[in-house]
């Protein structure tokens, strides 16, 4: 078992008590040792909580327009082959203002991997409705509970994508240990593929808001248990195989 | 190398990967199409690779993450694209990336139409994204002029660390005339350190991002940078300014036409000058500093109905002189309507 923290991520984060953006980082730098590609990361973030992490990571990095970090880490891996080129953003970057985005680098199969924290909620503006928002959760745009009449349904990523012709895509979780191992693998996975140049490969993990949501850190990760993953469950929805 | 006969938006894009330039992305809209197309094919001859995106707003984010790894990379668009573009060129300026966007200018705004115009002028200079920031502007006037420029807009981008653009137009893209194409430059991409490429242990990580995060003297840096260029790049063509009456002042296609008209206006002793203006910003003023004391005014002739280089031209002679517009947004301005102009401004001064 590993226990010491990789140094690529070794910093001290500033997040709110009870995010999960440190459990990813964890996870990230783990994955970049065992896979010996450290030194070959670059990550664009997007413009929100998220890129806040470009101070905790020893990875040179990139803070891209809200939206858009997934065309420019494909910007990046075009000219840069031998690197691995990671989108990293928020529910509201992906699934929001960034659905084309996401949707194209999907029907290109583009070259890049992307990771989406879905917590529900545009967090680093305070608690705004987003489309994997679930039906009945208050937010500050839709202070009665969303509502399937107004705001429509949540988003699902894996209806959306789960026919494409991509490389991989699942969804995990960070509610619990086993939860956090299950993902690590997913994501590992999906950095494998990106590193073989397979195509696109998105992975998303269910994550906390305390500060959004309300409620403590412990109450949060029982939410994710109890709501969020009947919502949106994990596992694999494309792992398909080999380099084409 | 020989001369060849090709089109203006052809010449471009083969100029452009000359300059050392492997990756474009770029969306379809007329009157530029040809550039992504000739590039869907040649560029990949040449080592490169081409993206068509499902917006010019995915595309210019697209070139940010090349031009952040330190690729030369570059598009083109035209009006209503050029619009979509500009949420990207702003983060581009703001990270201090090099960066190359040909603008095919078209008819007018909202949808417009696909004919040649120079609407975009303000758009252009002014900075056209939010924030606080200009943008280096070169106007070519012909296919010649289109493949030298695409060079130099590579290498003034990676000089000031900046955004460039090619002011070009329908007429100047869709024309074909004889070009000598440069010869193929190597662009290294390692060649600047701020390129991210993945962080060496125990290096400090490269982070592409708002300067202004990163250096607390941003605000000195940018107005430092504005001024350098401003001083050092100003670029212009003159003809007749030491004994011209009136002074007309066109950049692109437009100026074509004010050399025909100063030439058929000098056959019949009337004497007009010009200034063609070669960087759109920043506004050659040291152009106006040669012209002669007793010129009479100056007449910006443009495809725009509202005269957007006017006030530049007021500016730069501190409002001394008359300064009048003649153009339309739909119609080549003739010889024989700005030699008219020139006459009646001519007789207005002397009244």
């Amino acid at each position: 078992m590993k226990c010491s923290v990789p140094a690529s991520v070794k910093y001290d984060h500033t997040f709110c008590q009870g995010c999960a953006q440190g459990i990813v980082n964890r996870l990230i730098g783990e994955i970049m040792e065992e896979l010996g590609t450290t030194e070959k990361l670059i990550v664009t973030t997007d413009v929100a909580c998220g890129a806040m992490n470009v101070d905790f990571w020893d990875f040179d990095t990139i803070v891209g327009a809200h939206g858009r970090p997934i065309p420019t880490a494909t910007g990046v891996r075009k000219v840069r082959k031998d690197c691995l080129s990671l989108a990293h953003l928020g529910d509201g970057a992906a699934y929001n203002i960034g659905m084309a985005e996401t949707m194209h680098a999907a029907i290109r199969d583009d070259d890049v991997m992307a990771l989406v924290l879905n917590n529900c909620v545009f967090a680093m503006t305070g608690g705004q409705t987003s489309a994997t928002t679930m039906l009945g959760q208050r937010t500050t745009t839709s202070v009665k509970g969303r509502k399937k009449s107004v705001e429509g349904s949540p988003f699902h990523v894996e209806k959306a994508l789960g026919d494409m012709d991509i490389a991989y895509l699942a969804r995990g979780s960070v509610d619990s240990v086993a939860a956090i191992r299950k993902t690590k693998k997913y994501l590992k996975k999906a950095f494998e593929k990106h590193k073989n140049h397979e195509g696109f490969c998105l992975v998303e993990i269910l994550t906390p808001c305390p500060t959004n949501w309300g409620l403590s850190p412990v109450d949060s990760m029982k939410r994710i248990r109890e709501q969020v993953i009947p919502e949106f469950p994990v596992g694999e929805f494309i792992d398909r195989g080999g380099n084409e | 190398m020989a001369k060849v006969l090709m089109k203006g938006n052809e010449a471009i894009a083969e100029a452009a990967l000359r300059a050392g330039s492997r990756f474009y992305s770029g969306y379809p809209i007329t009157p530029q199409t040809e550039i992504l197309e000739y590039l869907s094919w040649r560029m990949p001859e040449v080592g490169g690779e081409v993206v068509q995106t499902e917006s010019e707003l995915s595309g210019i984010n697209m070139l940010l993450g090349a031009a952040s790894a330190g690729a030369r990379a570059f598009t083109s668009t035209s009006g209503p694209g050029f619009s979509l573009m500009q949420e990207g060129l702003s983060y581009i300026v703001a990270a201090d990336l090099p960066l190359v966007v040909i603008n095919v200018m078209r008819e007018g705004s909202g949808l417009g139409n696909i004919g040649a115009s120079q609407g975009d002028y303000w758009q252009m200079t002014r900075g056209g994204g939010h924030g606080d920031y200009r943008m280096i502007v070169l106007a070519p006037a012909n296919v010649q002029e289109s493949a030298n420029l695409i060079s130099d807009a590579f290498d003034l981008a990676e000089k000031y660390m900046h955004p460039v653009l090619i002011a070009s137009d329908a007429a100047i893209g869709q024309m074909v005339e004889g070009v000598e194409l440069p010869e193929f430059k190597d662009h290294d991409i390692n060649k600047f350190d701020f390129a991210v490429r993945g962080c060496k242990k125990g290096d400090r990580p490269r982070s592409i991002q708002n300067i202004y995060f990163l250096d607390d003297q941003y605000e000195d840096h940018l107005r430092e940078k504005y001024a350098t260029i401003t001083k050092n790049e100003q670029r212009w063509e003159s003809l007749y300014v030491d004994d011209a009456d009136i002074v007309l002042v066109a950049y692109g296609i437009s100026s074509r036409m004010c050399k025909e008209a100063v030439r058929a206006a000098r056959d019949q002793g009337i004497k007009l000058g010009l200034i063609r203006l070669i960087t759109l910003w920043p506004f050659p003023e040291n152009a106006f500093k040669e012209v002669n004391p007793n010129v009479l005014g100056y007449l910006t002739v443009e495809m725009s109905t509202l005269g957007q280089i006017a006030d530049d031209v007021r500016l730069a002679t501190q409002c001394n002189k008359p300064v009048s517009s003649f153009g339309s947004m739909m119609a080549l301005p003739e010889s024989d309507g700005i030699i008219e102009k020139a006459l009646e401004m001519m007789k207005e001064a002397r009244q």
